[in-house]
């Protein structure tokens, strides 16, 4: 230990703001498991925190090459970070195929410390790479600071009397990684010890073999000369007091029905068919059990809507998850939920399109069919989540829209949101908002009939649930007579039906807040307005504008559908309006013909976010032409 | 309204009137759906059940409309779609009386997949199939059970489809309780329904149904009192299969053939004939068969009635109940335990 010693008080530790890191390797590699170990321990630790794991929709796509590459980035920061970086500054590369597929994001000057089996000649021709070149030798990595780490045969080194199976001792490099880069980020290894230990409780040896890789990772970095001249770095954690917990999108949206369910005093139903990258919702729920949640694993999309219209029918708070084929499948049912008008959450997790697509990678590109996507006028709540952790309070909200306002309500979120995630500080039941059902209280035979829809003055009806004595009634998808429910084929009563259905929707506007401008001048030259998972990269992008002097604001929408009462207001703010966007421009077609103005677009449909160094040249060239 | 039973008296005090809604049915003169419903009304007093404890969920089509005529709750759908909703309606609320109201496109066609996978799961829903062997509120179109060779709009050179066997289906899918019902025949029905009704598990209850405008006729072979004595066996547990106007024909299995015997011609007598037992399934599945036979085979078996099949199984409600209660033994969540998770730190 001595020597040890020795050598570490040889290796400066530097203090840094903040540091993005990729973990990229093989989908066989372990490279989430190693991702989401090095965020929990940071987390743990207090650093701001983003995620963001990027993995193929194959579950073992063909090893070496770069379809299987399967990677896990994430920032952590002394600050407040709002996306997993533009660029990453470290990148680990367990193979070739990882290499080749990221460099690209890594900074000029960034470090990577690669697997040296990885770049076997086997490896190296799987990766595409022409015969008799390695990245590693021939001088192309001469811009990058680069650490080649025979990482197996120091692990196989480390666990040679482990008495595992090559296969099994093999499999233990990404602890090896693991346990390197938290030498290298000053990171303590304890936390990962408890978890590989409750992990392996059945396995002892597993869990041994595993820490001991771990042990030998981070002892390799005290005893190699290789890190002399870089030395260690040291991100202080400046979290505030408080409990936290990490939470990806999907898992947020989760406890938001179950915390809303509660709240409202109902039991809740999701009525759901397994869709990437929507499934963790119905995965999470199906564990709640405790909390009363009854999960319905449908036979498919629309019998996971139909079955949770059901359940609104009988008085749960209902709902299913989704993503955009599956989204496609429910219209149907939807317009049966409008017309009936019963409350329903319907979430879905955007990916890439048309058709399967791209299942596993992030897209905004059905907001217009979350708009418009049903036969008929049938106009529903449309609202959007911004960041892993606001998927609970916009799902809360859609929630409390739905039972409150007597309808369904789409809430978007996409693969980005759903898979990433950040530290949330551990919220209060009595920060959370009220809910309140309009359930019919019981009629006796003396009082006039039940009138299944008749309207408050906001234009929502009451829900009478099968149960209670004197309220019996029909309803269904015919168009019914206003007031009294009855089938009515009456050409004027359609009329005024379908009024008063967008009407109620419409008036939704006067109880949802007002928009307000998240950064940056009331008044001014430039307006980036976004939506959805590009907050982080817009955000940043924003505050780097506004640190370099110039007239921008950020405001980002939750409220689609109705927009709020005061955002034509503040598009009339600015000189120009921006609109990123992962589609073809859906939003800017809604600001557009709803405002009567001509936005700037900025379209990116490549199945990954927009990163901040995008947006911030966008912003300077418009602010340019002002 | 002229058909109801007064005969019945229910324990709370309801007649069948109780359960009859204030619209007037708007099916065609003649169709087999008002009797249908009449019984439906007719068995609700016989059951311990209360208006507002009663849902009936339907999807599209002319039986589908059945909900607006009962003094219930009730959901008319979307086309195919009624199991799912009425599963989801029941496992959220188990204390709930809940009835499908469905036809042959609506339960076989588009809702296809809804069907068996409601049956393997076993809900305890009470699925009444009216199947009239057409399409009628779209006009005439065929259907997943029409007869091969039935023209219609869409089949003017007859129809080439192989029809589904509804029980075999159910059968074959997992489903707790087949029964077979006449819309004729109102008090067998009414008893078959009640059956239907006391079953726990999803209960299908296949009612021929004469559609006198689309597809007049079709169980014409099972209707007239000539046809019927010959053409029809019905079911009863732990009695023989004996039919005929003169009640002497019966039906033995040799092997796993059932086989069409005279009693009256010697060498075989009620003693050797085929038992029914409605918990066998081996049997059941035979007896789903026989209308295959009636079609395609030389020998001319009886169309069976009544219930050929049913098994006490736990329902699907039970079993997600049971295992919510388990999940609850030391005490249900409490919403800040939600927030807080099982995985929190704390950072000082």
């Amino acid at each position: 230990m001595t020597d040890t010693q020795k050598t570490t008080r040889q290796v400066n530790v530097i203090s840094k703001t903040s540091v993005s890191v990729l973990f990229a390797g093989d989908s066989g590699d372990g490279m989430q498991l190693t991702g989401t170990q090095f965020a929990n321990t940071v987390a743990i630790r207090g650093s701001e925190l983003n995620t963001f794991p990027n993995f193929p929709s194959e579950i073992r796509a063909p090893a070496g090459t770069i379809a299987g590459v399967s990677g896990f980035q994430l920032q952590f920061s002394s600050k407040p970070v709002y996306t997993p970086g533009a660029r990453f500054d470290v990148m680990v590369a367990m193979n070739s195929a990882a290499l080749k597929a990221n460099l690209k994001d890594l900074h000029r000057g960034g470090i990577i410390i690669a697997g040296t089996e990885g770049f076997d000649e086997k490896n190296l021709k799987l990766a595409g790479y022409p015969e008799g070149a390695n990245p590693l030798e021939d001088g192309t990595l001469d811009n990058y600071i680069v650490f080649p780490v025979p990482v197996l045969q120091l692990t196989r080194e480390a666990l040679k009397e482990s008495g595992l199976s090559g296969k099994e001792v093999d499999r233990c490099k990404n602890m090896f990684v693991l346990g390197l880069l938290y030498w290298l980020y000053t990171l303590p290894l304890e936390g990962t010890i408890e978890t590989l230990q409750a992990k392996f409780q059945k396995n002892i040896q597993m869990a041994d073999a595993n820490i001991k890789a771990m042990k030998a990772g981070h002892n390799f970095g005290d005893e190699t000369e290789l890190f002399a001249n870089l030395g260690r770095f040291d991100i202080a954690p400046q979290k505030q007091h408080g409990t936290y917990r990490r939470v990806t999108g999907n898992e947020a949206c989760a406890i938001a029905l179950t915390a809303a369910s509660k709240k409202a005093g109902l039991e809740l139903f999701l009525g759901s068919y397994p869709i990437t990258p929507a499934t963790e919702i119905l995965q999470t729920l199906a564990k709640k059990k405790k909390y009363g949640v009854k999960t319905f694993q449908a036979e498919d999309e629309i019998a996971g809507i139909v079955s949770s219209i059901g359940a609104a029918y009988g008085g749960a708070l209902a709902a299913t998850n989704t993503s955009g084929p599956g989204l496609a499948l429910k219209t149907e049912a939807l317009g049966l939920a409008v017309i009936l008008e019963v409350p329903l959450v319907i979430i879905n997790v955007q990916r890439g399109g048309p058709s399967t697509g791209l299942p596993t990678k992030p897209e905004q590109s059905d907001l217009l069919m979350a708009m418009f996507g049903r036969h008929g006028e049938a106009p529903l709540p449309v609202i959007a989540a911004y960041s892993p952790v606001d998927c609970f309070y916009t799902t809360y909200e859609a929630a409390r829209i739905a039972i409150e306002h007597m309808t369904p309500v789409i809430c978007l979120s996409d693969g980005y949101l759903a898979l990433s995630s950040e530290p949330w500080k551990v919220e209060s039941p009595d920060n959370l908002a009220e809910i309140k059902p309009r359930f019919q209280p019981a009629r006796s035979p003396e009082e006039p009939p039940y009138l299944p829809y008749k309207r408050d003055d906001r234009l929502v009806r009451s829900w009478a649930i099968p149960g209670t004595k004197g309220l019996e009634h029909r309803i269904g998808g015919l168009e019914k007579q206003n007031e009294t429910g009855n089938v009515s084929h009456d050409p004027e009563n359609h009329e005024l039906m379908t009024k008063l259905r967008a009407e109620k929707i419409a008036r939704i506007a006067d109880s949802i807040p007002l928009q307000s401008i998240d950064n940056g001048p009331q008044k001014g030259d430039l307006l980036v307005l976004g939506w959805g998972s590009s907050y982080g990269a817009i955000k940043t992008a924003v505050e780097q504008a506004l640190d370099e002097g110039l007239s921008v604001a950020h405001a980002h929408l939750r409220y689609i559908h109705p927009f709020p009462k005061n955002l034509g207001a503040i598009l009339a703010s600015y000189k120009k309006v921006l609109i990123p966007e992962m589609n073809c421009g859906q939003l800017l077609h809604l600001i557009r013909s709803t405002f009567l103005i001509a936005p700037v677009g900025y379209s990116k449909v490549q199945g990954v976010p927009f990163n901040e160094m995008e947006i911030l040249a966008k912003i300077t060239d418009l602010i340019k032409e002002i | 309204m002229t058909d109801i039973d007064t005969t019945i008296v229910a324990r709370q005090g309801l007649t069948a009137k109780d359960f009859a809604s204030n619209q007037e049915p708007k099916w065609c003169p003649g169709c087999g759906d008002h009797a249908v419903l009449q019984q439906l009304k007719n068995v609700m007093p016989e059951l311990d059940v209360t208006p507002e404890n009663v849902v009936f969920v339907s999807g599209i089509g002319c039986s589908s409309r059945l909900p607006y005529y009962m003094a219930t709750y009730g959901v008319h759908g979307i086309h195919g779609r009624a199991l799912p909703m009425a599963t989801g309606l029941k496992v959220s609320r188990p204390e709930l009386s809940v009835w499908v109201a469905t036809g042959d496109g609506d339960a076989l066609s588009i809702g296809g997949n809804h069907f068996i996978h409601t049956l393997r799961r076993n809900p305890d829903l009470n699925v009444v199939l009216f199947n009239n062997e057409i399409y009628g509120l779209t006009k005439g179109q065929y259907s997943p059970t029409s007869k091969i060779g039935l023209r219609t709009v869409t089949s003017p050179s007859g129809v080439i489809d192989q029809p589904f066997n509804t029980a075999a289906l159910t059968i074959g899918s997992g489903g707790s309780f087949f029964a077979r019902a006449f819309d004729r025949d109102g008090k067998y029905l009414r008893s078959i329904l009640k059956r239907a009704a006391l079953h726990k598990g999803t209960s299908l209850v296949e009612i021929y149904q004469n559609c006198p405008i689309f597809n007049n006729a079709a169980f014409e072979a099972f209707a007239t009192p000539d046809n019927k004595a010959d053409n029809t066996v019905y079911l009863e547990q732990d009695k023989p299969l004996v039919f005929g106007k003169e009640k002497n024909k019966g039906i033995r299995l040799e092997g796993f053939t059932p086989v069409v015997v005279d009693l009256d011609k010697g060498g075989f007598s009620v003693n050797d004939l085929w038992v029914h037992n409605e918990s066998d399934i081996n049997k059941a599945g035979i007896l789903a068969r026989f209308a295959d036979a009636f079609s395609h085979s030389e020998e001319v078996l009886p169309r069976p009635f009544g219930v050929f099949y049913a098994e006490t199984r736990i329902t699907y409600e039970d079993a997600l109940t049971s295992q919510i209660k388990d999940a609850q033994k030391n005490g249900s969540g409490t919403l800040a335990e939600l927030l807080k998770g099982d995985s929190s730190y704390e950072i000082k």
